[in-house]
């Protein structure tokens, strides 16, 4: 805890605290770090699998071939969150299925299957990007900032 | 009446004569599914949101305790209860269907006991011969109100909490036959600055702790009055808190005389990491399992202490701590 949060609560609270968290179930951080290493490693096989079967079997180079793969994987996991699995598998799996690009597709099917309910306009359209909005406004700030850096770089600084 | 700095005698027995329990899928797998009146094999009840689902519910619990107590809808004068879904829908619409005069609550997961305290304070005083109380939670709906869309993967802590799929009744009369409400004390809200709202079971524990010392205080009597002293819903971890700090504030108190009701309802194999939570949770227990083991002669009083925690979707946003209450009710045979 910050010593800033520990500054505004009284001695009451602060000792509650030690005593609550040493009765805590600690999250199991190895054990999640090494479950979402190969579960995400295992979704990037498949992956990579995938890419090599639109290389092989269609017209699609190695650079090519990433738009397909992406949106199969997309299409995969929509399916997995309608059919009420991915919830269940991301529970063991816990970042290993957050950051590939499948846990962008749950987190917009989700949102999207939850406020069915309140129509199509208002609901769906309304919160499909409850959750995966601030990424895309956070992933294109990001972007501006790296491609500004980028250029100045190249054009005024000589690299 | 009053005793003490917080807790109300009644002195007149207000009567529990009929209960209603209404459970869903996960709850049929569940320790206790002989326990509930009716169980749902459908999330959705057959209906087309989750919100009325819930609706649904309630309406087939109150039904039911209602149809038990040999009653019409036209017998209930007042109905005492709550939910934890925007501005109490479910229990709202319910209470259309019902046409009862009618008192929303929100103590988060505590309003069951509220309901029950207030209803037996009028039925003591005599305000009424004849009220309903009763509380209710859709496990869908309160990961949508509080946390992420259902179907989302978002992997949970060990200290998270499973939210039942339930709905319990009682009927609290003047006279009859069945379990007495002996005494209430309301709790106070209590804010010991944990601010993790998949730690429910920590947060709440001080709440329920205060709660607890109060009545005893204020009753003047000692944890062994008891058969059982039974909590909310504090799960394994908050359950384990509380039992540690009362033991720690000098309450002489066995470890199998206090339970917990989100202990009781599922079994130890079903994945709900530290146990259940929920409005619905302690009132389905209690009406329902609780009130079971109380007309089997196994408990003759028992004291139920139901712990809410009275956070809200935009006070989490905003960073700030989650304040807990208890309220407590003592039922005796």
């Amino acid at each position: 805890m910050s010593d800033q949060k520990k500054k505004n609560q009284t001695p009451v609270q602060q000792k509650y605290q030690q005593f609550a968290s040493a009765r805590e179930e600690k999250r199991p951080v190895v054990k999640n770090c090494i479950r979402a290493f190969f579960i995400g490693g295992l979704i990037c096989l498949i992956g990579q699998f995938i890419q090599l079967f639109y290389i092989t079997f269609f017209d699609f180079t190695e650079k090519t071939a990433g738009d397909p793969t992406v949106a199969t994987l997309i299409i995969i996991s929509v399916l997995l969150t309608g059919f009420g699995v991915y919830d269940r598998f991301a529970q063991f799996a816990g970042a290993g299925t957050a950051v590939p690009v499948t846990g962008f597709a749950n987190s917009v099917a989700s949102a999207a299957i939850e406020h069915r309910t309140e129509g199509y306009v208002l609901g769906v359209g309304g919160n499909m990007f409850k959750l995966a909005g601030s990424v895309i406004v956070f992933g294109t700030f990001s972007a501006f900032v790296v491609a500004l850096i980028r250029t100045l770089l190249t054009q005024w600084g000589g690299f | 009446m009053l005793v003490g700095h917080r807790t109300w005698e009644f002195n007149n027995k207000p009567v529990i004569t009929s209960t209603g329990t209404v459970g869903g899928p996960f709850e049929a797998k569940g320790n206790i599914p002989n326990d509930f009146d009716t169980l749902h094999e459908d999330m959705w009840l057959g209906q087309d949101s989750f919100e009325k689902a819930e609706r649904v519910m309630f309406e087939e619990a109150s039904i039911k305790a209602i149809e038990k107590g040999g009653l019409t809808k036209e017998d209930i004068q007042f109905i005492f209860a709550g939910d934890l879904v925007n501005q109490l829908t479910p229990i709202t619409f319910a209470c259309r269907t019902l046409g009862a005069p009618y008192f929303g609550l929100f103590g988060a997961c505590s309003t069951s006991m509220e309901g029950l305290a207030l209803s037996a304070y009028i039925v003591n005083s005599g305000g009424s011969t004849c009220v309903l109380t009763g509380s209710s939670s859709h496990n869908a709906n309160i990961e949508k109100q509080f946390r992420y869309p259902t179907e989302y993967g978002a992997q949970k802590p060990p200290t998270a909490q499973w939210t039942v799929t339930a709905a319990g009744t009682a009927i609290v009369r003047d006279k009859g036959e069945g379990p007495s409400i002996t005494s209430a004390t309301i709790g106070r809200v209590v804010d010991m600055g944990l601010s993790d709202p998949y730690n429910m079971g920590g947060a709440m524990a001080p709440a329920a702790v205060d709660t607890i010392e109060a009545h005893f205080r204020d009753r003047g009597i000692d944890p062994s009055y008891y058969d059982v002293i039974v909590t909310g819903d504090l799960g394994k971890i908050g359950q384990t808190i509380a039992y540690d700090l009362l033991v720690e504030h000098g309450l002489s108190l066995e470890k199998d005389q206090f339970r917990d009701c989100g202990l009781i309802i599922y079994r130890e194999d079903q994945p709900v990491l530290a146990g259940a939570s929920g409005s619905g949770c302690s009132a389905a227990v209690t009406y329902g399992h609780l009130l079971n083991r109380m007309k089997q002669g196994e408990i003759n009083r028992m004291l139920v202490v139901a712990t809410g925690a009275l956070l809200s979707p935009l006070s989490y946003q905003q960073k700030e701590t989650i304040p807990c209450i208890a309220h407590a009710v003592s039922i005796e045979m």
